[in-house]
């Protein structure tokens, strides 16, 4: 079998020997990575690794200690040498929304910092509503929504300027299970339509398995990679839960995990 | 909130007459205490003095509330921006907050009032109103969400657009709550002033009071009091009213 005539997918998202420390202590790293376009990557590893320092670190919010990191292309390290570098798409722990403000107004924020137009920012604002099953909400208060839905409102804001990248901090902890299936499938779905990058931190072995082509798991802190598991690419869906390979891949997972813990 | 309670203005038909049925048995000297009849009946006699005392009492306490809004908040953005001016000077509007107004109004009445009462009335009103309207403001820009500040940070928000869109959002309940404090002590303030300044110059209700409590007007007393307690409550719904309208 040869390959050879599919052009190699690029890498968008990239750590090299990046590491973080708040003051003297080591808080991360050094790590190695790079996501390619299409990919889900999931890290996970016990609390206060520096999982959610080391998302924070590619999307430019936390400033590394040593070693780089890109976002397609651009040193993100370096902020002020490429001003007019993409932004990713970031969700949170905690879906961020601002009260004060209809859903449909929370989805085109990143739009409006940028300076889009507003009829563009509404159209294109309603269109990431659509994709997260939410149109009918457009003008709720996030009061007014569940847990789960203001979430989905989150997800869609972190797509609605189409970015290439996608990273999610742990983002549906506090979602109730069937709601956090529906929220994992739109962030497949946004991988597979949209050929997103994606790099999802999660302290949960079945979500990470249900969602990722690879998983590094971390060890504790300061958060190293131990283990690389690539899961195969199997159909997702319920199905998929149930299955051998699942339980398989979940098993090694969870193996990783354990020497990671003591 | 449709249904109106009439408890109330029940309650309130109640004391007055037994207020006016014990003031006429008992035969209490109207100067004591006189009966709501009288105070009504002073009301209307002496509106032609106490309407447009009134007036200048409400037009001072209302432009020492507007300045004190815009000047609470704009030094709210100023400490916000510079800690550092926060620090030092927090100390010190402590003091100015802590020493009673009444032991202040006689300094600032020689510094600017000597030539013009109102300006000096003024100036007091808004040393007392400002203050809530500071403290409010500085903990409303304080209390911007950590998380939403971060995904300012990412999508690499200019500081008007972070003003604009997320800390003057934030700090808008904060500030409505500080300017209700605000409207009931600019009109304290301007009162006290008024008491201090003890010239017919000012010529505001507060001054009016004085006046008829010298002249034992007991009544006229009352019926000022009774357009004060009107002001108050006016300033308090005014700014309910537009904490509604806000938040809607």
């Amino acid at each position: 079998m040869s390959y050879t005539s599919i052009p190699p997918k690029p890498i968008l998202i990239s750590a090299n020997q990046a590491s973080v420390s708040y003051g003297n202590l080591l808080a991360l790293g050094p790590i190695d990575l790079a996501v390619k376009a299409g990919e889900c990557v999931v890290l996970l590893g016990p609390s206060g690794c520096g999982k959610s320092t080391l998302l924070s670190a590619l999307a430019g919010l936390q400033p590394l200690a040593s070693g780089s990191v890109t976002f397609d292309g651009h040193d993100y390290a370096a902020p002020k040498n490429t001003p007019n570098r993409a932004i990713p798409g970031f969700v949170f722990q905690e879906p961020n929304l601002m009260n004060w403000a209809r859903a449909l107004d929370n989805v085109a924020l990143p739009l409006a910092l940028a300076g889009v137009e507003k009829a563009e920012q509404r159209a294109r604002a309603q269109a990431a509503l659509t994709r997260v099953g939410l149109l009918a909400y457009a003008n709720a208060f996030p009061r007014t929504l569940s847990g789960g839905m203001r979430m989905r409102v989150a997800l869609a804001r972190a797509l609605v300027n189409d970015p290439k990248a996608l990273l999610l901090d742990e983002p549906f902890a506090a979602i109730d299970e069937l709601g956090r299936r529906v929220l994992d499938d739109l962030v497949l779905q946004a991988k597979n339509d949209q050929n997103i990058a994606i790099l999802f931190v999660t302290h949960s072995v079945d979500e990470a398995v249900y969602l990722a082509d690879r998983i590094l798991v971390l060890s504790p802190r300061p958060g190293r990679i131990v283990t690389e598991i690539t899961v195969p690419s199997y159909a997702r869906g319920p199905e998929f839960l149930t299955s051998t390979a699942y339980a398989k891949v979940a098993a090694q997972a969870r193996r990783a995990l354990v020497p990671a813990l003591v | 909130m449709s249904k109106i309670d009439f408890a109330p203005l029940i309650a309130g038909i109640y004391i007055l007459a037994l207020w006016e049925g014990l003031t006429r048995i008992s035969g209490l000297p109207h100067v004591i205490l006189p009966p709501p009849s009288a105070i009504g009946m002073a009301l209307i006699d002496r509106s032609i003095v106490l309407l447009p005392a009134a007036g200048i009492t409400l037009g001072l306490a209302l432009l020492a509330l507007v300045i004190s809004i815009s000047l609470g908040t704009a030094i709210a953005l100023l400490f916000a921006r510079f800690p550092v001016l926060e620090r030092g000077l927090a100390p010190y509007s402590l003091v100015l907050q802590a020493t009673p107004i009444v032991a202040i109004a006689p300094l600032v009445i020689i510094w600017t009032g000597i030539e013009n009462p109102r300006r000096a009335i003024l100036i007091l009103a808004i040393i007392v109103a400002v203050f809530p309207v500071l403290t409010a403001a500085l903990a409303g820009l304080k209390a911007v969400d950590p998380g939403l500040d971060r995904l300012f940070t990412l999508h690499r928000a200019t500081s008007s657009q972070r003003f604009l869109r997320l800390e003057l959002p934030t700090a808008a309940p904060f500030l409505l709550a500080g300017a209700k404090t605000a409207a009931g002590l600019s009109l304290v303030g301007v009162v006290v002033a008024e008491f201090v300044a003890g010239t017919g110059a000012t010529g505001g209700l507060a001054w009016r009071l004085v006046e008829a409590g010298n002249r034992l007007e007991t009544a006229t007393m009352f019926a000022a009091l009774f357009l004060l307690a009107l002001m108050g409550l006016s300033l308090h719904a005014l700014l309910s009213f537009v904490e509604n309208k806000l938040r809607n």
